[in-house]
């Protein structure tokens, strides 16, 4: 072997390492930066304090996160509550009953609507969802709604991610064997009968973890939710008011950061929120789906 | 009870029909929508000038500088994230071949990165923007949005990589290619209409995404020359100018929001056609 081809595959050997595990050790970076930037403001107040208390005045010092976990967490659930229905639905379609023709449409379609930007999203909320909210949906309620709500953040926040969780919901009922269908089938249940009994309990943990990932998923968007959502601090039930998720904290208020002590400690301590939280939901409804996959 | 059946049927047939097709109904609502408000304010002044004096006022230019920050972005972002990525998914699926345990744990750990946020990547690129000094700069958001993009590319590269049979593996190396050429030589032209779709959303990912730049690009109204100086991006110039009272600044938003569509649609279509090209040669 010339010697050159040794050195070669060493050289390319040792760069494919470094790289993975550069790419791998990339979250536990992330969370020590963002760390180490936030410890300022566990001094002046303890952890429990933080997330619990209702008064954000950053002037005066004060940081309580509540309002903003409560806005993030409202506005998921509704988003939830939207996206899960249809996807479900729409999944089993595709995969029970679907012509060839129709998949092959909706590839393209799930794709293109995975792949428009947030930014896009939200003009797009502020140009039809935002005066639906406050004149169409308001008054069949009777509830007087400025429209750039918590409800349009769910609606929005709900299209941006049905194409996510309807992949994954997708994949979960493809990887159900055919044999168990047709086992049904020849025992005389109807179509819609081995759905409900065999194709849906079989995929019972696949469902449960792609809706977990699609919580995920919502928990973490900001730019389209932030521009529908009001971004007031107030905590209210009524989703036609205003509320204020975390990531739209944290990208509201960068210009400002710096000019006020422990501003940007604040503002990476929620980034660290949002990291721990999606980052243990990920991994653990993803070890949800490895295991019961085996 | 027959009928019952088939009542319960045909209603839960309807139903996930309707479910399925509403969803291409709300993407070209969706896309109707922005390329109606788009094309009443796009015109070929938008793509060729920067922002003139009193542009956020109503004045004279157009989002040049916006539509080149993001592409230089895009583009350096995606070039980084190859060169980390390409090499991490080929060791991943040729040195690693063997050892299933390790594969799948990293699989593991590369999806859940996948679902961290991009505003947590750009608080992060700013955290280390602030440490190493520097200013809000066309390099830093190179930097921050290829972490964001590197995921990406490894694990949709590696989904079509880990698809090539392992006879390949064996065959080339017993000829006596080492793991490199393998790697390179083989498997990389195998998978080479993955590697084109893994860029390629990539960088539709990169272009589009606004909350890992809004801390590290910052944002002007030149075209940036250097890699120190701040750039502007067009999610960033669709918000900015979306927040305006003034109405013709508005209409520019919607013009900038048809332009980047129409970007992130011809990526797509790109995708689609190059990696259907290119996987028809492939063994199978």
């Amino acid at each position: 072997m010339k010697p050159t081809r040794t050195i070669v595959n060493r050289i390319s050997g040792s760069w494919m390492i470094i790289s993975l595990l550069l790419i791998l050790m990339l979250p536990l970076i992330i969370g020590i930066a963002l760390f180490i930037k936030a410890t300022p403001l566990f001094e002046v107040q303890s952890f429990y304090k933080l997330i619990t208390s209702m008064n954000w005045s950053p002037v005066e010092g004060k940081f309580g996160f509540w309002p903003f976990i409560f806005g993030s967490l409202f506005v998921t659930l509704l988003s939830f509550l939207f996206a899960a229905p249809v996807c479900l639905l729409a999944a089993i379609y595709l995969t029970q009953f679907a012509s060839k023709k129709l998949i092959r449409i909706m590839h393209p379609v799930i794709d293109i609507l995975a792949g428009i930007p947030s930014v896009i999203y939200g003009m797009w909320g502020i140009i039809i969802i935002v005066p639906f909210v406050s004149g169409i949906l308001g008054p069949a309620f009777d509830i007087k709604s400025p429209g750039y709500s918590i409800l349009a953040g769910g609606i929005v926040l709900a299209l941006m991610c049905i194409p996510y969780m309807l992949n994954m919901l997708i994949e979960t009922f493809n990887t159900v064997p055919l044999g168990l269908k047709e086992a049904a089938l020849s025992l005389g249940a109807t179509q819609w009968e081995s759905i409900k009994h065999v194709i849906l309990k079989k995929s019972y943990p696949g469902i449960i973890s792609s809706y977990g990932l699609g919580i995920a998923k919502a928990f973490g968007e900001t730019l389209a939710v932030m521009m529908v959502v009001g971004n007031m601090v107030q905590i209210t039930f009524n989703p036609f008011q205003a509320g204020y998720p975390l990531p739209a904290l944290i990208a509201n208020n960068y210009g400002e950061m710096l000019s006020i002590p422990l501003y940007d400690s604040a503002l990476m301590f929620a980034a660290l929120i949002l990291l721990g939280v999606i980052l243990l939901i990920n991994l653990f409804f993803r070890y949800f789906i490895y295991k019961t996959q085996k | 009870m027959r009928n019952a059946k088939a009542i319960e049927e045909r209603f839960f047939k309807i139903l996930t029909g309707i479910a399925s097709y509403s969803l291409i109904v709300i993407l070209g609502f969706i896309i109707l929508i922005i390329f109606i408000k788009g094309f009443n304010a796009i015109s070929l002044k938008m793509i060729l000038h920067t922002p003139k004096g009193g542009y956020y006022y109503g004045g004279e230019g157009g989002v040049l500088n916006a539509i080149a920050g993001s592409l230089y972005i895009a583009f350096g972002a995606t070039f980084i994230a190859i060169i980390l990525g390409i090499p991490s998914a080929l060791f991943l699926n040729v040195h690693l071949i063997s050892y299933k345990r390790t594969q799948n744990t990293i699989r593991y750990l590369l999806d859940a990165l996948w679902g961290i946020p991009s505003i947590v990547y750009g608080a992060f690129g700013f955290t280390l923007m602030l440490y190493l000094g520097m200013n809000a700069s066309l390099i830093a958001g190179i930097i921050t949005v290829a972490l964001l993009i590197t995921p990406i590319i490894i694990r949709t590269f590696d989904e079509v990589l880990s698809t090539i049979p392992k006879g390949l593996h064996e065959a080339s190396l017993s000829i006596g290619y080492t793991r490199t050429e393998l790697a390179f030589k083989i498997i990389f032209k195998q998978g080479f209409s993955g590697f084109i779709t893994a860029v390629l959303l990539a960088f539709g990912r990169g272009i589009g995404d606004a909350a890992s730049v809004l801390f590290t690009a910052g944002y002007t109204d030149l075209v940036p020359t250097h890699l120190d100086e701040p750039a502007a991006t067009l999610p960033l110039a669709i918000f900015f100018q979306l927040g305006s009272p003034i109405p013709e600044v508005r209409e520019r938003a919607y013009a900038s929001a048809a332009i980047l569509t129409i970007i992130i649609l011809m990526v797509s279509l790109v995708a689609r056609t190059l990696s259907k090209k290119y996987s028809k040669s492939n063994l199978k």
